[in-house]
């Protein structure tokens, strides 16, 4: 693969019974192209958590995900409230999910854990009040 | 051993059948769904009584080979629906959650 393949995803925050659309897309291409089966969960995974992650915290965002040579990388963009403590936020069991949220399976606190698990790289850039960047490679 | 032979084994009731020749390979049971992300393993059966619309993006994403809802936990059409849509193995028992593990610890 030469060229770079680039995919890009409004992620809407108002719909909650239907996120994962955009990790889902994804899933399928990455099927369509060929890629390993762990390759693809472990993309999927770490995509679909950053993608509920936005719809629940962040009122919905931005997906981009690049895949190249020799990496697939994800980049999660929303312009939510930000995460004022990061290192708390990346702890198992942390989270701030509201109850109704939790009553759905969500907010046990392990999404971002299974982000930097089912990664190679993961970059967290947040402001309070501007919103979060979240940018992960898997190398292929 | 595969889904059908599995569903068929413990008389699991058959919500949804996709991909019936898929090989299963070990199993995992939980309700939160970010613990299912992280702990299950591809082509794991995935036993819960979660039964709304997101355990079919979780079940696709995490790649497990089926669902079994336990306790006969009521399903609704638009989960079924879904499933058959994106061709998701769905099963159900009416055991609870530990019964029905210990009866598929016995056949797989
Ligand atoms: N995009 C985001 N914008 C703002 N806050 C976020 C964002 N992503 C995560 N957080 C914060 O970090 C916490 C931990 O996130 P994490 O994904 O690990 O857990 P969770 O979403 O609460 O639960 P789970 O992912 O297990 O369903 C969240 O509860 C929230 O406070
Ligand atoms: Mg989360």
């Amino acid at each position: 693969m030469e060229e770079q393949l680039r995919f890009r995803y409004e992620v809407d925050g108002d719909n909650f019974t239907s996120a994962g659309e955009a990790s889902v897309s994804v899933k399928k291409k990455l099927r369509q192209l060929g890629f390993a089966p762990e390759i693809i969960r472990r993309v999927s995974i770490a995509m679909y958590e950053g993608e509920i992650n936005m719809v629940i915290h962040a009122h919905g965002g931005r997906a981009d995900v690049v895949v190249s040579k020799d990496k697939i990388e994800i980049t999660l963009d929303d312009d939510g409230p930000g995460i004022p403590n990061v290192e708390l936020a990346m702890q198992e069991g942390f989270s701030t999910a509201p109850d109704n949220i939790r009553s759905l399976g969500f907010g046990a606190g392990m999404g971002l854990p299974n982000m930097k698990r089912y990664t190679d790289t993961m970059k967290i850039q947040t402001e309070l009040g501007k919103g979060t960047k979240i940018i992960m490679t898997v190398n292929i | 051993m595969t889904v059908n032979e599995f569903a068929k084994v413990l008389e699991l009731e058959q919500l949804n059948i996709a991909d019936g020749d898929r090989k299963i390979n070990g199993a995992y049971a939980g309700d939160l769904l970010s613990w299912v992300m992280g702990r299950t393993a591809g082509d794991n059966v995935w036993v819960t009584i979660m039964t709304n619309l997101n355990i079919c993006a979780v079940a696709s994403l995490a790649d497990v080979a089926c669902i079994v809802i336990a306790d006969n936990a009521e399903v609704m059409k638009e989960v079924t629906d879904t499933a058959k849509n994106k061709n998701i193995n769905l099963l159900r028992s009416p055991l609870p959650m530990y019964e029905l593990c210990v009866n598929i610890n016995k056949v797989i």
